[in-house]
């Protein structure tokens, strides 16, 4: 009621356009404010737009027109790109899509029940192993990778599939956030409730706790999920073959080779462009079921 | 529910069961390569002979000798003041707009908010190489529309890929990429404010500037510890961007920055040992500076609660 009545009061809030004098639509818009905002989402979506409008140029338009002109290419840049080396390109993505996908969704599971854990139950050595995972936060992924790859190498797992996708699964973020949202959204009475009722441990969690889990598992899915597909330094270290190369590591050699030869640059800007567009796609889909305020562990009570 | 009342329905084991796959990974993948790291950098190969034949590279005890020689190589040591001036230039520029976005976002009358804030989080969801090779296209004179632009208007064409612009060109692309999602982990906790301190504030006079100098940005102040702790563990493992921008110019070389020379001893010239000491020097000093601003950070905190401030 109180908070109506002030934000109707114009003195205060009309201070900003005022004091900057411009005046015409104050108390509507803050001109400021939105034109902060419109300048930083340029700024964001500057380098978006110029790979959409090079990745239809062919080779010569490239740098012949303006950057910002489209040119005529398109459709032979994606047939150049999938004809590049057999059709590796698309190997490269469905490599990503696994890793991502399959990483994505062992490392939710895992986050999950040890969230759940470490959120409902006391017991001894509690905050010692919640530190010690999180401390794994801090470790520089060389310090990890190197010993990880020598290690991988002894068991013969180095330049496998499973040699990227293991490390990727445990993520101390995602437990970290897993732990705050189970202790947010899944109530201690409802878990006595449930073993009032003779439940198992087992049970509680996957009937009762885990779907009231969900969002907050969206959200760790979402971050492993970038994680996984955004991750250079790790299949740069394991991989040799790169037939399981991911897009990252596939576009990097891609653009290594075209430093020599300009013409594989076309290649490398229609690559990094359909490279984008299916975390865009997923950006712009999962937006409206989950909230970016998860991202930072802040939930409502 | 107290935890009185709590009793145990063979509970006991439950959550040691629950927490088994994440402690078999975290031995499997953290603990053990980081005590092999550890093992590997207090040991080095000694070449008997001329280093042919079975038995003639063996490991041996190397003590520190591995760290002093790399907290005594140039080459390392130049690559840290280059992350040291990267990191000047990041930091606080990423953080600055990361604030400043969410205290826009935050304010009233705001137009297009849900629009700019997705489009301004945007490139987190873009991989690091991706986002590097496509400013590096931009920074590319010969397909860069500001070159465009500079050439028609008859403008020097600056380098950016060589020199002090090289700093620039490497920061902005961090910057590009990491402003999103700082601004999101600040604007969360700007909403959680109580709208009866605004309310508070704008009934005795306080203009939007004063609002957010005052009273947003003090309160807000844990989470902008959480999003300098992340930037400076951040920067100092840059690795992606000026790997990926490597092919690009010769300015770039193969130990920019700590991390790469890392990787180049462990790959490149193949002295894990030399690589193993190197990378846990990074991982000590990592964890030093940032428990040491965490620390500071602390204090401030408490100071500002003693002097009754905002908190």
């Amino acid at each position: 009621m109180t908070s109506l009545a002030v934000r109707k009061a114009p003195p205060a809030t009309g201070a900003t356009g005022a004091a900057r004098g411009r005046t015409p639509l104050r108390g509507r818009i803050a001109l400021v404010p939105t034109a902060v905002l419109l300048l930083g989402a340029l700024y964001c979506l500057l380098p978006v737009a110029w790979v959409v409008i090079a990745s239809t140029k062919s080779g010569s338009e490239l740098f012949s027109t303006f950057t910002f002109l489209p040119g005529t290419g398109f459709a032979d840049n994606i047939r150049d790109l999938g004809a590049y080396r057999d059709g590796i390109y698309w190997q490269w993505m469905g490599n990503s899509a696994l890793y991502a996908v399959l990483g994505a969704l062992l490392s939710t599971c895992v986050s999950a029940v040890s969230g759940f854990a470490l959120a409902t139950y006391r017991f001894r050595g509690r905050e010692t192993m919640f530190n010690i995972l999180l401390a794994g936060v801090l470790m520089p992924p060389i310090i990890l990778a190197i010993p990880q790859y020598l290690l991988l190498a002894q068991a013969d797992l180095t330049d496998s599939y499973w040699s990227v996708l293991l490390p990727q699964i445990l993520s101390p973020y995602g437990v970290y956030l897993s732990r705050i949202y189970a202790a947010a959204a899944v109530p201690g009475d409802v878990v006595e409730a449930g073993r009032m009722d003779g439940a198992g441990e087992w049970r509680i969690f996957t009937r009762i706790a885990l779907p009231m889990m969900v969002p907050g598992m969206v959200t760790v899915f979402l971050f492993q999920f970038v994680a996984i597909w955004n991750n250079f330094l790790l299949p740069y270290i394991m991989l040799s073959d790169d037939e399981r190369f991911p897009l990252t590591l596939g576009l990097f050699t891609l653009l290594e080779q075209g430093s020599n030869t300009p013409a594989l640059y076309t290649l490398v800007i229609t690559g990094a462009f359909l490279a984008v567009v299916p975390l865009v796609a997923l950006f712009l889909v999962v937006q409206r079921f989950w909230s970016l305020d998860l991202l930072s562990g802040a939930v409502k009570s | 529910m107290t935890s009185a009342r709590r009793r145990s329905y063979g509970v006991k084991g439950a959550p040691y069961a629950f927490l088994l796959p994440a402690t078999v990974l975290f031995a499997l993948f953290f603990a053990l390569p980081i005590g092999y790291a550890v093992w590997l950098s207090l040991h080095k190969v000694k070449v008997s002979g001329l280093g042919l034949g079975a038995g003639a590279r063996k490991e041996v005890w190397a003590g520190l000798e591995n760290y002093t020689d790399s907290l005594t190589d140039s080459e390392l040591l130049a690559g840290a003041l280059r992350v040291l001036g990267y990191g000047c230039i990041v930091v606080p520029v990423m953080l600055g707009l990361a604030l400043l976005f969410a205290l826009m976002l935050d304010s009233e009358k705001v137009r297009l908010a849900p629009f700019t804030r997705l489009a301004i989080f945007l490139p987190y969801a873009i991989p690091g190489v991706v986002a590097a090779l496509l400013w590096g296209f931009l920074y590319l004179p010969s397909v860069s529309p500001f070159y465009y632009v500079l050439d028609a208007l008859g403008l020097p064409q600056p380098d950016l890929l060589d020199g002090g612009p090289l700093y620039g060109a490497l920061s902005n692309i961090a910057i590009w990429g990491g402003t999103g999602f700082n601004m999101i982990v600040i604007y969360t906790s700007l909403r959680a404010i109580p709208a009866e301190v605004h309310e508070a504030a704008k009934l005795d006079g306080a203009t939007p500037l004063q609002t957010a100098l005052r009273i947003k940005i003090p309160m807000v102040a844990p989470s902008l510890v959480l999003t300098f702790f992340f930037s400076i563990i951040a920067t100092l493992q840059v690795f992606n961007e000026p790997t990926t921008l490597k092919p690009l110019t010769n300015s770039v070389s193969t130990t920019w920055s700590p991390l790469m020379k890392v990787y180049r001893d462990a790959f490149g010239t193949g002295d894990i040992y030399r690589a193993a000491a190197e990378a846990v020097i990074i991982a000590l000093a990592t964890l030093v500076l940032s428990f040491g601003f965490l620390r500071a950070a602390n204090r401030r905190n408490r100071q500002d609660a003693r002097q009754g401030g905002a908190r």
